[in-house]
């Protein structure tokens, strides 16, 4: 009957303003983290700032030591590499973006004849490369979201010491670099070995450089030695900390073009659903004109009112 | 003359002020104090306080767990994991710790975790004024 498909189209209508106000719930929580995000990346920023030039005054000094993190092996023969995903999807292409480039490492290291090893964070990645088949050396969850200084440490030993065992002879790093709100790039970056401090000191652009050499105590050997797992921390807790904000940039995102999508879908779903509405009226008043006419000529010479078939 | 110091924890930059003087206790090196024009300087810090003594004469006292301390210029910068001013010591928590390394330390002497976590609670509890 004429109802029905105006029924469906309201029920439909009904479920994706259900959609939508989960989206927009969605984009608003992203939009608040995303901020928040961007702050504590920002706080970040000095520490490691102060440690690289720390490692510039070093390199000035001529300090230069055979620190197992500065291990450079003559044949790589496994690759270890460090991805950084969420836990949680809806954030558009922030997660394959993130896996696919990790995943071009993993060939990379085959091509090369090697083999690798796969140092996961975050649920989506390790989906992914299991469902796969992929190893997995060491998997974290539950620190992408909201990473604490804590959680880098954690993770950097974990990849400091099968970098220092000689489990793997070199580790890159993929996360998500935070450029700003608008833009995110996934970011491919040597962790491990360290670049010489030389190197560090001339990429750094760090505030160092002032005149006179420094005294360092115990020895700027052993600065260094305490100096490097910290380096690596920091680096570590800089990327945890840029693609927790990318992602909840990116998931902000996806949830402003899904509300804005499901705007579009009522708009469209309503006007079908007035027109079904019209239509069903409009044949509805026809039946009912053309069955009145009918009695009327009909019956006209019986003495029973038009109206009444009217209201039936 | 006074100059800029400034606590660094990998979060935040917890603590910065104008200071006359500096006082740290380095790995190895025992207590080093720090004033203006001192020469460029690294070192490694070992488990103890760190007192800045402000140019009103009043000091604050820091627990610095571990890290390390550059002065260049007219900045001293200390880089430390792990750092508590005086009201931020949870002096309960620090005493259970305390007991606990304590405890640790009577069954295994060589505890090198126990070791850290007594001078960690010591440090703290020094820090908070609350001698246990």
């Amino acid at each position: 009957m004429a109802g029905g498909r105006e029924r469906v189209l309201r029920r439909r209508i009904s479920s994706v303003q259900n959609t939508k106000k989960i989206t927009r719930a969605m984009e608003l929580i992203a939009a608040t983290r995303v901020v928040k995000a961007q702050q504590r990346a920002r706080a970040a920023k000095p520490y490691a700032e102060r440690i690289t030039s720390v490692i510039e005054n070093l390199a000035a000094g001529g300090a230069e030591v055979n620190h197992p993190l500065l291990r450079q092996a003559e044949k790589v023969e496994r690759v270890g590499v460090v991805v950084i995903s969420s836990d949680r999807g809806l954030a558009g292409p922030y997660n394959s973006a993130v896996i696919r480039a990790a995943e071009r490492q993993v060939q990379n290291a085959r091509s090369e004849g090697a083999d690798y090893a796969l140092i996961v964070i975050g649920k989506k990645a390790r989906d992914y490369f299991a469902f796969r088949n992929f190893t997995i050396d060491s998997y974290t969850d539950g620190i992408s979201d909201n990473p604490t200084y804590e959680d880098a440490r954690r993770v950097a030993e974990t990849v400091a010491s099968i970098f220092t065992e000689g489990r793997v002879d070199r580790v890159e790093l993929v996360y998500t670099e935070f450029m700003s709100i608008g833009s995110q790039k996934v970011a491919t970056r040597r962790f491990l070995p360290l670049e010489s401090t030389e190197t560090i000191a001339a990429e750094g652009g760090g505030e160092a450089g002032v005149s006179g050499s420094f005294e360092f105590e115990p020895s700027p050997e052993a600065v260094l030695a305490a100096l490097l797992p910290r380096y690596v921390e920091a680096r570590l807790f800089g990327a945890l900390l840029e693609s927790a904000a990318s992602e909840h940039a990116n998931r902000q995102r996806a949830m402003k073009a899904a509300t804005d999508n499901a705007e579009e879908l009522i708009t469209k779903l309503s006007r079908e659903m007035n027109r079904a509405r019209q239509d069903s009226i409009t044949t509805e008043i026809m039946e009912i004109v053309s069955g009145a006419e009918a009695l009327g000529s009909d019956d006209e010479t019986e003495d029973r009112p038009a109206a009444v078939g009217v209201e039936a | 003359m006074t100059f800029q110091i400034e606590l660094v924890s990998p979060e935040s930059i917890s603590y910065s002020g104008e200071a006359e003087m500096v006082i740290a206790r380095t790995l190895e090196g025992g207590d080093i104090a720090f004033q203006p024009g001192h020469v460029p300087f690294v070192g490694v810090l070992a488990v103890w306080s760190v007192d800045v003594i402000r140019p009103d004469g009043d000091r604050d006292t820091i627990a610095v767990h571990q890290g390390f301390v550059q002065v260049a210029g007219t900045k001293v910068s200390i880089l430390s994991d792990v750092s508590e001013s005086a009201d931020q010591v949870d002096v309960e928590r620090a005493r259970a710790a305390k007991s606990t390394a304590e405890a640790a330390l009577v069954a295994n002497k060589e505890d090198a975790d126990a070791t850290g976590a007594l001078a960690r609670a010591e440090l703290r509890l020094r820090v908070a004024g609350a001698e246990a």
